[in-house]
């Protein structure tokens, strides 16, 4: 449905390079990466807001790189929605008609339509000034669709709306590509988002593709370290196979050892990669098979958990449930037994 | 509508109305020595009113601002968005020769665009042959009053062109607008205010310019030209009943077309 043959953009100091990407068509499939990763810049390179891009862009088979944004067939939602300030929301959502020279008595309905099945008819009236994030993002969403167009472009959707409008934004997303068999392309950078709502996703890093695959792909078996930073393995430690049989070794990682299931050879150098989350604790000074004692060093709470550093000869982070946490009513300055499953060790060439 | 915060009264708040007072004052006060004597005699000033001259002169004034303004609006509008949305070698140079007049001693730019447009001159010397004057005519006047005010006009829309969000054209693109379709119906819609403020100040230098006039086209004279004229031959009197006439239908309209964008290009709905 949508295919990249290495498209590079030169915006000034920013430059993304050599985008290879395949994009089925009714896949939502997400752009992901840390700010300045250039994830807006490869929407608007789909888009053709760009003409100096270089590479080739297939839209349903249709090499589209020449050609002018209005003629894509793509739509493009910005996270600020870019709802146009002078025109009303009726205005706004017939805008992709008017600009196709639809006649009025053809347009009046299919925008009342429009307004009805976003249940935005309170506001078709007024202007973008007075609405609220979430109104005008559903306004946004039902601009871009009236002209149905097979492949929507989100650029973080989601990031100017309340939580709790969140949820229903993600249902209405869902049904939405199933009934009008959207293609979607959303850029973001929660991990929420990409577990409710991916098919695949790519890591932008530094203006190039560096993994795609699956949610569980990206998020467990990231291919390089920079892609397990970003993708939230907190513990990344370099470490040497010291003895590797049958996809079973012991890591040795600064001063201990760690089993993990692994094909690397015995001597070689790795990354070790863990998330926090895969990492348990025990309370007292437990020596369990695959546990090391350890002594919390800090405890940091956040709104869905508690991140809980450990040392145990190297610094662990761990993060706990909060129900666990209060359970247990670890302190810092604990001794507890930090455990690590082999099957959750990652492991990268060092 | 939200009560007006009042002015506080500390030292420095004293103190700044005191200084921007001394200005404030110093207008008012030359208002009203044009003003006061002309308004005590009403008879005198009614006379001066209704002399051909001081009548077409004030005519031929607004009118020439008028083309200037039009012909800015036409040729400035794009130069402004340009210079808003691009980056370019060179640009430096552009704005540069944009703001020339804006340091210009006026007799130097009335000087240049003598040079040009007479008849004899670079631009001139073509128009001359199909039989079309700049010398001593309103399209010299005109000529002249675009020069002056160009800066005022393409630096005014040009910040008005650099507050629309270049999203919004891509929004506009992406959603099946041409280019131009983009420009007319999302940017030049948004920019309306900035174009409006910027071609009246364009229009009240265009109207007040006396030097660069005067040196192509002393005749016909625009009203600046007459002031003068009545100043250097028939003194005081003469001069101040039209330059008060000016004054008048210049406030008059200044503070229509400020009340008229009161009302114009403002989008929120508690307006």
């Amino acid at each position: 449905m949508i295919r990249l043959e290495g498209v590079s953009l030169t915006l000034g100091s920013f430059s993304l390079g050599g985008i290879d990407l395949s994009i089925g068509e009714g896949e939502h499939f997400f752009v992901i990466g840390p700010s300045g990763a250039g994830k807006t810049i490869l929407l608007e390179a789909i888009a053709g807001i760009h003409p100096g891009a270089g590479g080739r862009v297939i839209l349903g088979g249709r090499d589209v790189s020449g050609l002018p944004p209005e003629r894509r067939g793509i739509a493009l939602v910005y996270q600020d929605y870019g709802l146009f300030p002078h025109l009303t929301v009726a205005e706004n959502i017939a805008f992709g008609l008017m600009t196709r020279g639809r006649p009025r008595w053809e347009i009046v309905p299919m925008v009342e339509s429009l307004i009805a099945q976003f249940g935005i008819g309170p506001l078709s009236g007024r202007h973008p000034g007075s609405l609220s994030g979430g109104e005008k993002q559903r306004v946004a969403l039902a601009r871009a669709l009236a002209t149905d167009p097979p492949i929507l472009l989100l650029d973080e959707p989601f990031a100017a709306i309340d939580p709790q409008l969140r949820e229903q934004f993600m249902a209405d997303l869902r049904t939405l590509r199933r009934e009008k068999g959207l293609t979607i392309v959303q850029v973001s950078h929660s991990r929420e988002e990409v577990f409710a709502l991916a098919d695949r996703a790519a890591v932008l890093i530094g203006g190039s593709v560096r993994q795609v695959g699956s949610r569980e792909e990206v998020f467990r078996r990231p291919v390089s370290v920079e892609v397990a930073r970003f993708t939230g393995f907190e513990n990344v430690f370099p470490g040497q196979v010291l003895s590797s049989h049958s996809g079973h070794a012991e890591i040795r990682i600064g001063g201990l050892v760690l089993s993990a299931h692994t094909t690397f050879p015995t001597g070689s150098r790795v990354m070790v990669c863990i998330r926090g989350e895969d990492v348990t604790l025990a309370p007292g000074p437990g020596n369990g098979e695959d546990c090391l004692p350890g002594v919390i060093t800090g405890i940091s709470e956040g709104e869905h958990g508690v991140r809980v550093r450990a040392d145990t000869g190297v610094p662990i982070v761990v993060h706990l449930a909060k129900r666990e946490f209060r359970e247990q009513g670890y302190q810092s300055g604990d001794y507890v037994a930090i455990c690590i499953d082999p099957a959750v060790v990652h492991m990268l060439p060092g | 509508m939200p009560a007006r915060p009042r002015v506080p009264c500390d030292h420095i708040t004293l103190l700044f109305i005191l200084a921007g007072g001394v200005l404030v004052l110093l207008t008012l006060l030359a208002v009203l020595t044009i003003a006061v004597p002309e308004l005590a005699d009403p008879l005198h000033l009614a006379s001066v009113a209704g002399e051909p001259g001081v009548m077409d002169s004030l005519l031929l004034t607004f009118a020439a601002g008028f083309t200037a303004v039009l012909i800015l609006a036409l040729l400035g509008t794009p130069l402004a968005y340009l210079l808003a949305r691009n980056e370019f070698r060179g640009k430096a140079v552009v704005e540069g020769l944009v703001d020339i007049p804006l340091i210009l001693p006026h007799t130097v730019a009335g000087l240049m665009v003598y040079l040009l447009f007479m008849s004899r001159g670079l631009i001139g010397a073509p128009f001359a042959e199909a039989g079309f004057f700049f010398e001593d005519a309103f399209p010299g006047i005109v000529a002249a009053m675009v020069f002056v005010s160009t800066p005022y006009y393409v630096d005014g829309v040009r910040e008005g062109f650099g507050k629309v969000p270049v999203r919004l054209e891509h929004v506009a693109r992406t959603l099946g607008a041409t280019r131009w379709y983009a420009f007319s119906r999302v940017v030049l819609p948004l920019t309306l205010r900035h174009i409006m403020s910027s071609a009246l100040v364009a229009w009240g230098r265009a109207i007040g310019e006396f030097a660069a006039v005067v040196m192509i086209a002393y005749f016909p004279m625009v009203v600046s030209t007459l002031i003068y004229q009545r100043f250097a031959t028939g003194g005081i009197a003469e001069s101040r009943s039209v330059a008060f006439l000016m004054l008048a239908l210049c406030l008059v309209l200044f503070i229509g077309i400020r009340w008229l964008m009161k009302h114009v290009g403002r989008y929120d709905d508690s307006a």
